[in-house]
Order: structure tokens, then sequence, then C-alpha cells
């Protein structure tokens, strides 16, 4: 009994420490599996198929580079770098990359009439920190970038541009020789007559809002136009006009439209710098204080005209509010809802680019309108036979043709 | 040549434009930038007269002692309280070290437009919320065929547009849920609306911009 109680703990330590070696053999063993796998992992296959050429349509500032996926894309390729040299020996510089599956980069940094020279590397898992297994492509060059002299993906632009040119031009002309030409009737530009005679009426005024845009925009354009009109109307009924301005060069552009209406209609005396005033630039600042001078105020005729965005409503709802009679009109397709919701009458899109030559009776403008409106007539057309075209080249006629 | 010369600018500037949208070829491909860098220069110069007609148009109420007069002093004291903040801040900025703009964070400039500037706009931003209600109100009246189809429109995307719309309809085909319905309204009779309207502003501004750079359109010059 002695020898065996000396003899287990022996058996116990030594089960032990073999069940201790173990466990740390199987810990180290998957390790040195890991590490070897790592070393001995060879280079993904090279890409194929490099080329590079001018992107088209373009100043001559970027080249278009494409090459066929290595082989090993979908399993050893982690992602691709484009290398670039002026000499095909090199030294070659990284210029940019993909991730795995593609094949195409465009490079934005070359500069016209030099010659490039250009390589692909594919790199595959990491050997270090910054090292990867990597193989590359053979070089491809030289490839030379230029400018070109017309962007052909703008073609369709250009042909529609020039049919509605020569529409409104041949309309102009014909207005001029003095053809008759029927013009739909638009309510809301109709309206602005009766709007501002109201006003005159009351004896009260008339507020003219011309959007938040810049000059820069067409629609202040056409509200500037519209404006001239207005202030024209306003001036011969002796009715006060005001307008509050959220930019500074609209505020020059708006006064001196203003002032010269003032004049053509012998009445330069009625107008006072003072009724056409800036704001502020700030949307909703500008919002704001609109909505403070009509709630003051109480305007019988509010007219927005021009490039309005989430203050339509809150300048719409308030004057609504002030029982003044609204025409708004802007080409911006999400106000839309919101001025026909709030107004009386809505000028929708491009009857806001139609407003000044329908207010001005003008043959010349009148025709420019009518060779609007041919252009459309034609850009319709057009959309109706490419919807034909589609449908008979896309459907499978073959059905009716069949005999059961 | 008062009207010449605008009409001439106009021609030029407008000619120029066109031609750099479809040619990419140097020099034609940095007219684009030039002439909003002008334009910016141009707009900073008018700023002071926008600013000038401010304070005019302020002080002239306050002479006139006009309803609700007080206002105009509000905008003039908060116009000059920013403009020397924003100054101080700026010179202080450049002579210290390291420097600072005027707009950085935790300057005297920026706590007024954090705690002043920003809670005032989106005050009024907020109003929106409560126009929207007011405006629908009118818009769905079934006063009419129109107005009635409106209606049903705008409630069938509402309903789709929250979790319970498709709880309500989960009894009928996939196709006639009212998410699903909801999408169809966007996405068929809504987007061709919308493509109708984009097609006629496109040719609105073409025509518009043909008869200002051909000098047919005046009236932004001599009313």
């Amino acid at each position: 009994m002695k020898v065996a109680r000396a003899v287990f703990p022996l058996v116990i330590l030594t089960l032990a420490l073999s069940c201790n070696l173990m466990a740390q053999k199987m810990k180290i063993e998957p390790a040195l599996d890991t590490a070897t796998q790592v070393i001995t992992q060879q280079p993904p296959i090279a890409p194929l198929n490099l080329f590079a050429e001018d992107t088209p349509d373009d100043a001559g500032n970027s080249m278009d580079i494409r090459w066929d996926l290595s082989a090993d894309d979908s399993a050893d390729v982690t992602n691709y770098q484009v290398l670039r040299s002026d000499s095909p020996d090199g030294p070659f510089v990284v210029v940019g990359g993909t991730t795995k599956g593609q094949g195409s980069f465009t490079d934005n940094t070359v500069k016209p009439g030099q010659k490039y020279y250009y390589k692909i590397v594919a790199q595959g898992a990491p050997l270090t920190d910054s090292t990867f297994v990597s193989s590359e492509s053979t070089v491809f060059g030289p490839a030379i970038s230029s400018g070109q002299w017309f962007n052909t993906r703008r073609s369709n632009v250009l042909l529609w541009t020039l049919v509605l040119s020569a529409s409104v031009i041949f309309f102009i002309y014909r207005a001029k020789s003095g053809g008759k030409l029927y013009i739909r009737k638009i309510a809301g530009i109709d309206a602005i007559d009766e709007a501002i005679g109201r006003a005159t009426e009351m004896g009260r005024k008339v507020f003219y809002v011309p959007g938040i845009n810049d000059m820069d925009d067409v629609q202040t354009l056409a509200s500037i136009a519209i404006l001239g009109r207005v202030a024209r109307i306003a001036a011969e009924s002796d009715t006060y006009l005001e307008v509050p301005v959220s930019k500074s060069l609209v505020l020059i552009t708006a006064r001196e439209t203003v002032k010269e209406s003032y004049s053509k209609v012998g009445r330069p005396d009625s107008f006072r710098e003072e009724q056409v005033h800036y704001v502020t630039d700030d949307q909703f600042g500008y919002a704001a204080a609109i909505d403070g001078m009509v709630v003051r105020e109480q305007p019988a005729t509010m007219i927005y005209m021009g490039a309005f965005y989430a203050e339509s409503l809150i300048l719409a709802e308030t004057g609504n509010a002030a029982g003044a009679i609204q025409i708004a009109g802007t080409a911006m397709p999400a106000q839309l809802p919101f001025f026909v919701a709030a107004c009386d009458y809505t000028l929708i899109g491009e009857e806001l680019f139609a407003a000044s030559a329908y207010l001005s009776r003008e043959p010349k403008l009148l025709g420019s309108l009518k060779g609007q409106d041919v252009g459309k007539a034609l850009f319709l057309a057009s959309i109706i036979l490419g919807i034909i075209i589609e449908i008979v080249t896309k459907v499978d006629f073959q059905w009716l043709l069949r005999v059961s | 040549m008062r009207r010449e010369i605008p009409l001439i600018i106009t021609f030029i500037a407008g000619l120029v434009f066109v031609v750099q949208y479809f040619i990419p070829h140097p020099p034609f491909d940095a007219f684009e930038q030039v002439f909003t860098n002008w334009f910016a220069i141009v707009q900073a110069f008018a700023i002071w007269l926008g600013a000038l007609s401010l304070m005019k148009f302020s002080m002239l109420k306050i002479r006139r002692k006009q309803k609700d007069w007080f206002m105009s002093v509000i905008i003039i004291v908060g116009f000059v309280v920013m403009v020397a903040y924003g100054a101080y801040d700026g010179f202080a900025g450049m002579h210290a070290s390291p420097t600072y703009s005027f707009r950085d964070a935790g300057t005297h400039f920026d706590w007024l437009y954090q705690n002043i500037y920003t809670p005032l706009t989106s005050t009024m931003f907020a109003l929106l919320a409560f126009f929207v209600a007011s405006a629908s109100y009118r818009a769905f009246r079934a006063r009419n065929l129109q107005a009635t189809l409106l209606l049903i429109a705008g409630i069938l995307v509402m309903i789709g547009r929250v979790p319970i719309g498709d709880w309500l309809t989960s009894f009928m085909p996939a196709h006639y849920q009212a998410s699903n319905l909801a999408t169809w309204i966007m996405n068929f009779p809504n987007a061709a609306g919308q493509r109708a309207i984009m097609i006629g502003i496109a040719l609105g501004t073409v025509s518009t911009s043909l008869r200002i750079i051909l000098g047919i359109e005046r009236s932004h010059l001599e009313g």
C-alpha cells in the first residue's frame, strides 16, 4: 500500500505533464501550418492585355486604362495597382488602383501630348504590414492623351438645341413679317392685370418676390423680365409696387428694371428707390422678413416669380392668410404643389418663361413662344416614336404569327 | 450705347457658354470656371450695395416711425453686432498663435451664430410643418374630380409610407398592398407628370436663353 501511495502521485504527475505537453503541441502545430501557408503562397497570375487610350470627349487631361483580370482574381487577388512612368524602363509610380474584380481605371492626372507608360500590379495576400505577394503585367505604352474639339456625347443635345433654335428663329421672323400666330391663353398671366387692378381699387400694395436665386439662374432672368411688365402696369395704374430681394445683384437689376418701366410710361417721379430693397441672402431670414411685411401691410396682391425652395409654402401660406390674391410661377418641380395649393394662379414650369413674352404681346416675343411650342411638339413626337421603336424591337411578336 | 453694350456683352457671354458646353478642348474648357470666378468677384463687391440698401431702408422706416419700426432697430443692431464681432475675431485670429478664423468654434461670432442665428432659422423652417398641414387641408378638399383624385392619391401615398398601411391591407394580393400602391403612384403617374414638367422647363429655358442672347428679350434691360 505504501508503494502504491508513493507511485500514485507520480503517475498522476506524469499524466498531467503529458497532457500539458500535448496541449502545447496542439496549440503550436496550427500556427506553424498557417505560417508555412503564408510563406509558401504563390503570387497571383499577372493581369493580361493591358491597354491605355485617351479618354474621349474631354480636354485631354485623362487616360482610360483597361486590362483583363488576373486568372486568380476570384481567389488570391486583393486589389490592383495602376503604375505610370514617362519611360518604359521606369521608374513607375502608383497613380491609383481598383479593388478585385474591376479591370478599368481612369487616370485623371495626365497632361495632354505627353507620352505615358503603364503597368498593372495584381496584389495578393500580405507578407508583412507593407508588402504583398504580387505580380506585374507587361508594360503598355506609349499612350498619349489629347483634347477633342467636339464632345460627341452631347451630339443629341446639339441636335435638339439646333432644332429648337431654328424653330424659334423661324417663328420670330414669321411674326415680324406679319404672320398671324395663335398663342393659347395662360390664365395665370391674364390674372396679373386683374390682380394689380384689385390692389389699385383697394389702395394697397403689390408685392413682387423674385425668388432666392441670383442672376446666374435663368428663372431669375425670366422673373426680372416679368417684373418689367408688372412694374409698367403698376406705374400706369399708380399702384405701389414693392420688391424685396435676396441677392445684391438682383437688387441692382430689379431696381433699374422697375425704374425704366416707370420712365417708359411717363411716370419717372413716381418711382422711389426703396420700392426695390435688399433683405438678406439667407433663405429663412428672407422668408421671415417677407412674412413680417405681409402681416403688417396686408398687401392686396402677391406675385412670386422665380426660383423657390422650402420657403415657397411659408411665403404663400402667409399671403393666403393675409387675403391677398396670389400668382406664382416657378420652374422648381418640387415647389409647384405648394404654390398650387396656396395660390390662386400658378404658372407651371415653362409658363414662367413664356410670361414676359405673353404680357408684352410683341410679335417677336410671341413668335419665340410659338417656336418653343413647335419644338416641344417635335420633341414629344420623337419620344412617342422612340417608344414605338423600343416596343417593336424588344417585344416578341412571333406569337401573332403562330397557328395553334 | 447704354443699351447696346449690355446686349453685346450678353451675346458674347451667352455664345461662349454655349460653345464651351460642346467643345472640351482648351481654352474653351476653362471658360466656365473663368466666368464663375468673375461672377463671384462681382457678387462680392455687390454685397455692399445690398447691405447699404438694407441699412437705408431700415433707417427710413425708423425715421418715418412706420408700423413696427423697432423691428428695423433690431435689424441695424444685429447687423452692426455681427459685423463688429466678425471683424474683431478675424483681427484677433490673424495675430494669434496658432491663427484662427472668425468662423471657428469658440469665437464670439460663432457663439452668436450658433445661439441666435441657428435657432431662429430652425424656427422658421419648423413653421413649414404647420403650413403643410393647412395647405393640405385646402388642397385635399374634394370639390371636383381633380381634387378628389388628388385626395385619393395623397391618402394612398401617406398610408403606403407608414408600417400600418401594409398591416391594414395585408388581406389583399401583394401588388395591391399599401406600400406597393404608394410606390406605383410615385414611380408611374407622379414620375410621368414630373418628367413632362421637366421637359417643358428645359425647352422654356433654351427658348428664354435664346431670346436673351439674341437680344429679343430686353425687358430686364429697359423695362
